[in-house]
């Protein structure tokens, strides 16, 4: 299998979805049953991402694949010189795993929808909003550059709005999407900015050149700082849309679409395509950009998790969980543990999307009834439904044996590793304080949902375990959770061929003196840098080493005990959550309104934007217009004026003239009498008057 | 090169056609509304044969010989008035990069609101005899190369509109017309006193040698044709170059409309029928930026990269300024309104950066904004006709009741949002990574993209005030779109998807005359004496 069949057949990948998307809108009024040939073309995606990953990982494993065509060119610009924007793709071995989990996962909530939709009055236009969601998520994977990530970036968010919003007649779906899709833009700005810095100093977007520049110490405005703020201001971008705090909101709310849609975009891919996008720039992230998004992530995933132990939607827990578990894999990502973020990404996304998936059976089942105080007992009504929820359960608990604990125990490794090397120990302490209340509230979920006596009696007669179609999915993803698929050995995941072959730290870029101590070379590592090979010191390797079993004894203990408390409170019935809740009431209120943030940001920067223009729109109406308006009347008012001083000064001026003169006339008229009598009488006066002046005598 | 004067047909085919319109009788409106459909149709067909024997490599800009299509000729020439020595004016057209995508967006933008049109019963022969002069007075400031004429076309379009607003508006027409009408005339006083100033500035050497006084914009652009006791000639050391920039630009600002210059348009828009509306923001706000481009930038370079931070920061001020304002409206027609506002921030900010990329943008954003908004405010307008009114908050739940329609509205909406795969992300995108890339106005563009979060917020809430939730009663019988609104948007969504994914097919219009004009932009010197500017 040669280079161009991999780049052909990958270009077919990304947009066979996308046939699906066009055909089912353009079509989908017309025939019928339309809604299988999206199902069946994913199938043929997913087969032939399974190809490209074969072909990759065997034959190409350590060289990536490229290729990529001008889309925009500005000819020889004035003082900078040739511009030229290309798109492309590149399939390195992330590529090739990411197309075959999007793919997967994606083809097995297709069929899972087959029912679960059945009878919705807007049924094949669900199928063409999945096929367009898969289509720009796997132009997230493919990508080679920035400008095409933001694309298809932005991309998602639309699919991701269309989605969540699918039940539009909803107030909340409709509220909860443009929700979804503002929070996400915020993060995207930022993003964007980091992209700008990147162009213009670079000129490009592509992820490759870009890495080679600053390899070279070109860097942003020839500074670090800028270097850092560009690294930071792209993880933005990822606190968006991997739903990490400040941005974390939308991410419950989104559980507003369809149970489907939640474990495939909102739990799965899309929201891990902000950590997918933290490992493609980890290369550039300096130790100040790294501690940022470790700090982010550990802080986040602790937040989340204290929100979910006290949440009574089945599906509201599971989405807190994922911001937790998200959260996780960008603090692993800040703490240096690239592979097993990336690894974590994956085994998340199939234990987490079987959660989503079980969960959507059950409310299937229940008859639209999410929350879980109304369930219990389910176990025997959806035997297939509880034995692949408990698998996911354990695998996130992170219980040996399954692949959760394997990539968990992993970032638990790295972060205690992190913490002896710079002496952050409170990202482990937040680690191993996230992985017990991870264990508490899923096994708190389980119990609640499918152990005990049913609570709602009537409900519970009428549940029936789904079919085929909905709990083949399942058992797919259980199956996956399972610890073989990546390593022999399951408690040394490094060992394994998911670890050792696939996927390997790539070297980093930046300017050594911005990074972390132990991400530098040693003097005898130096050279090998430069190809490319180590990116950290023999003394992390060492730690690594020997935080190795720390770790796992630790998170082993902290996940045991996690466990046994959700069952003292919620199956034995030792403690009594209800008393509990009261004697910390003002704690457990924080976490079950989820420490109010929602009212926050309504409250201050929603109600500011809104009040803020509110302000301004009076302000354009009442000043800006009114300036306008009222030159408008000063004019009409000098005008007024001039036409009185016309009519009156100006006119009454020569209207007084005239009257004056026709007066003198009119009075001197008189003395006109024609008579010669009269005027001998005025001269004989003249004379006796200037006489009497002048007095001559 | 073809065999016909292309650009005088496709300017004057509008006003041959309103005689004819004049000459018909009173009695068949639809004879009358077919007649400007072929006429526009033909304009388009026309525009289509220009853009099929274009030159993509031709600059054009200050460059008469790589300009296309030229058609020139004495129109005007009086010899020997006293001390005005010689009066002489071309008649002077051409096209290059810059104009265009604006006579291709002129023609397509006529072509849909005479679809547009066909709703009008009031007077129709009035109505198509004032839009087909409209029409040539649009096309004709796009083509003209002559000042003077291109002063004639500017204001050859105000007195349309203004009985077009006036007679076919809403309840505040009058006041709208009037409104609009003095605000422009206003602003073309100023065009008229730079134009006048630089006419005696300026001479132009005739092909007998001898130098007369010139409207030629290209000749104006040439600082060698400067005589030292000008007015506006950087070498008189007393020149008002700087007033007479800050007067033209404010000329053209408040077509664009430049805060503070813009409170005509949302009164304008509110008040206009449907297809005027179109017509203002789809071609006619355009005028105002591309004078700055083809007269302002390149007659006084100097003054322009002096003066580039503050008409980025304008940029900026419509940018967030608008989009404030928008989303604080409660009517959906000034709600778009307000968003052309804010939209057409982003022109000047690429405007503003003198780069390639930024003003490849600033073009770009033109002629997207012009279908986009086109593409709104026919939005507007099929809401309109049905329900007679445009409040926010009297609707909900369209989108059960017109499927068809919502789609069309969320290509348009998330199109004005700057979503990927549509035109306006490009050029939006341009705008920003031109900008960007220019240290002084740094930090005005990063204020500036707030705008794309604001804008995702006022139009995201129209979409769910308007269409989402569950179905108002009383818009039960609403009905879907008919087969002339299909012929109104399919063209509009087609070419705005078109150009979200191949920018190319437009961007390979202008780029060769974006980079000539940042160039001579860039780099032409006014004065010797005044070197350092």
């Amino acid at each position: 299998m040669n280079e161009s069949l991999i780049v052909n057949l990958s270009i077919i990948i990304l947009f066979l979805p996308l046939l699906g998307f066009v055909t089912l809108i353009f079509l989908g009024k017309w025939i019928k049953k339309l809604h299988l040939f999206e199902v069946f073309i994913l199938g043929l995606a997913l087969i032939l991402s399974i190809v490209v990953m074969y072909a990759k990982l065997s034959f190409y494993n350590v060289k990536d694949i490229v290729a990529a065509f001008t889309w925009i060119s500005m000819g020889n610009a004035p003082a900078i010189g040739s511009i030229n924007i290309e798109l492309g793709i590149k399939i390195d071995n992330i590529t090739a795993i990411m197309l075959v989990v999007v793919n997967l996962i994606s083809f097995l909530v297709h069929m899972f929808s087959i029912e679960y939709m059945r009878g919705d009055k807007r049924y094949t236009r669900y199928f063409a909003y999945l096929g367009v969601f898969t289509f720009s998520m796997l132009g997230i994977v493919l990508t080679h550059n920035f400008l095409m990530m933001y694309i298809y970036w932005e991309l998602v968010g639309l699919s991701s709005y269309l989605l969540i919003g699918f039940w539009f007649e909803k107030k909340s779906a409709s509220d909860a999407a443009k929700k979804a899709f503002i929070v996400n833009r915020i993060g995207d700005i930022g993003m964007f900015i980091g992209i700008l810095i990147l162009f213009t100093q670079y000129k490009t977007f592509t992820f490759d050149v870009i890495f080679q520049q600053i390899g070279l110490g070109n860097l942003p405005f020839n500074s670090t700082a800028w270097l850092t703020a560009a690294g930071i201001l792209i993880f933005m971008g990822a606190v968006g849309k991997s739903a990490q705090f400040p941005l974390h909101v939308w991410l419950p709310d989104a559980m507003e679409g369809p149970t489907p849609v939640s474990a495939l975009i909102h739990a799965a891919t899309m929201v891990a395509a902000g950590v997918y996008l933290c490992v493609r720039i980890f290369v550039m992230l300096t130790a100040d950009a790294m501690l940022v998004i470790a700090v982010v992530g550990a802080f986040t995933s602790l937040i989340a998790a204290t929100i979910a132990l006290t949440q009574n939607d089945i599906k509201k827990v599971l989405a807190y969980s994922t911001v937790s578990q998200l959260g996780y894999m960008v603090m692993s990502v800040g703490v240096g543990a690239y592979t097993f973020a990336f690894f974590h990404l994956v085994t998340h996304a199939f234990f987490k999307a079987c959660l989503f998936l079980g969960s959507g059976s059950v409310i299937h089942a229940m008859h639209h009834e999410q929350d879980i105080r109304n369930m219990g007992g389910l176990r025997k009504k959806l035997p297939i439904t509880y034995y692949t929820f408990l698998i996911s359960t354990v695998a996130i608990s992170g219980v040996p044996f399954t692949s959760g604990f394997l990539s968990k125990d992993g970032i638990l490794a790295g972060t205690l590793a992190f913490g002896k090397l710079t002496s952050h120990w409170l990202i482990p302490a937040m680690g191993f304080l996230v992985a017990a209340m991870t264990a508490f509230y899923m096994f708190r979920l389980v119990i609640l949902t499918f152990h005990g006596e049913p609570r709602d009696h009537h409900k519970y007669e009428h549940a029936h375990e789904s079919p085929f179609v909905m709990v083949a999915p399942l058992v797919v993803l259980a199956t996956l959770s399972i610890f073989i698929w990546y390593t022999p050995n399951p408690f040394a995941p490094a060992d394994g061929w998911f670890l050792k072959n696939w996927v390997k730290t790539p070297a980093q870029v930046t300017p050594v003196q911005t990074r972390f101590e132990f991400m530098k070379p040693s003097t005898e590592e130096a050279k090998a840098e430069v190809h490319g090979e180590i990116t950290h010191s023999v003394e992390y390797t060492e730690t690594m080493h020997w935080a190795h079993y720390p770790a796992m004894i630790l998170s082993l203990i902290v996940a045991g005990l996690g466990i046994l408390i959700a069952f003292m409170f919620y199956q034995w019935k030792k403690i009594s959550a209800d008393k509990l809740a009261e004697k910390l009431k003002t704690l457990y209120k924080l976490s079950l309104n989820k420490w109010y943030l929602d009212e926050i940001y309504d409250a201050t920067a929603v109600s500011g934007t809104l009040g803020f223009g509110s302000i301004l729109a009076w302000f354009d109406n009442k000043i800006v217009d009114g300036i306008v308006n009222g030159s408008a009347h000063v004019t009409q008012l000098v005008s007024k004026f001039s036409n009185l001083f016309d009519t009156y000064v100006v006119d009454g001026f020569v209207n007084f003239t005239a009257f004056f003169s026709g007066f003198v006339g009119l009075s001197f008229r008189r003395l006109q009498t024609g008579k010669v009598q009269t005027y001998i009488i005025f001269v004989v006066f003249s004379i006796i008057i200037l006489l009497l002046i002048f007095k001559p005598f | 090169m073809i065999g016909f004067p292309i650009l005088s047909l496709i300017t004057f085919l509008p006003i041959l056609g309103m005689f004819i319109i004049l000459a018909l009788p009173k009695e068949q409106p639809k004879n009358v509304k077919y007649l400007t459909l072929a006429i526009t149709a033909i304009q388009v067909v026309l525009a289509i044969i220009l853009l099929a024997n274009y030159n993509y490599s031709a600059a054009g800009i200050y460059d008469e010989k790589s300009f296309q299509f030229i058609e020139k000729f004495r129109w005007i020439n009086i010899t020997g008035i006293s001390w005005l020595g010689t009066v002489k004016i071309d008649y002077f057209m051409g096209v290059d990069g810059l104009s265009t995508p604006m006579v291709l967006l002129t023609a397509l933008i006529s072509f849909i609101a005479t679809l547009s049109s066909w709703t009008i019963e009031k007077s129709v022969k009035g109505y198509f005899a004032l839009f087909l002069l409209l029409d040539a007075g649009m096309m004709g400031v796009f083509v003209a190369l002559d000042f003077f004429l291109f002063y004639i076309f500017w204001e050859l379009m105000l007195l349309p509109m203004y009985f077009l607003i006036g007679i076919w508006g809403g309840p505040r027409k009058e006041y709208a017309a009037i409104k609009f009408f003095i605000y422009t005339l206003f602003g073309s006083v100023f065009i008229l006193l730079v134009m006048i100033g630089l006419y005696f500035s300026a001479t132009e050497l005739m092909q007998d040698g001898a130098r007369v006084h010139t409207f030629n914009m290209l000749a104006l652009m040439n600082p060698a044709n400067y005589s030292p006791d000008g007015i506006l000639s950087a070498l008189n050391p007393n020149n008002l170059r700087l007033i007479a920039y800050i007067a033209l630009f404010a000329g053209f600002a408040i077509k664009i409309p430049m805060f503070p210059f813009h409170t005509w348009l949302p009164d304008a828009h509110v008040e206009a029928p449907t297809p005027i509306s179109v017509i203002l923001a789809g071609v006619l706000l355009k005028m105002g930026t591309y004078g700055i481009l083809r007269i302002s930038y390149p007659m006084f370079p100097d003054i322009t990269r002096q003066l580039m931070w503050y008409i980025a920061l304008f940029g900026m001020i419509n940018i967030i300024y608008g989009a404030l304002v928008a989303l604080a409206q409660k009517d959906f027609k000034k709600l778009i309104a307000y968003s052309s506002v804010s939209h057409m921030g982003y022109v000047l900010l690429g405007m503003a950066s003198l780069t390639t990329v930024g003003i490849n943008g600033a073009i770009f954003q033109m002629f997207n904004h012009g279908t986009i908004t086109a593409m709104l405010f026919l939005i507007v307008g099929v809401i309109y006709d049905r329900t007679h009114t445009r409040g926010l908050n009297d609707f909900g739940g369209l989108a059960t009741q017109m499927p068809v329609y919502t789609g069309f509205v969320t290509v348009a909406f998330f199109a004005a949002i700057g979503l990927p795969s549509m035109s306006g992300f490009v050029s939006e995108a341009l705008v920003f990574l031109g900008a960007f890339g220019v240290e002084l106005i740094r930090v005005l563009t990063m204020i500036s993209t707030l705008g794309i979060l604001l804008g995702a917020g006022y139009m995201l809430w129209t979409l769910q005030r308007i269409f989402f939730g569950p179905l108002n009663e009383k818009w039960a019988s609403l009905k879907d779109l008919d087969g002339r609104e299909y012929a109104m948007f399919i063209p509009l969504t087609i070419i705005i998807i078109f150009l979200g994914v191949y920018p190319s097919g437009m961007l390979n219009i202008m780029n060769t005359s974006v980079n000539s004009l940042v160039s001579f932009v860039t780099t032409t010197i006014h004065s010797t004496s005044l070197g350092g500017l």
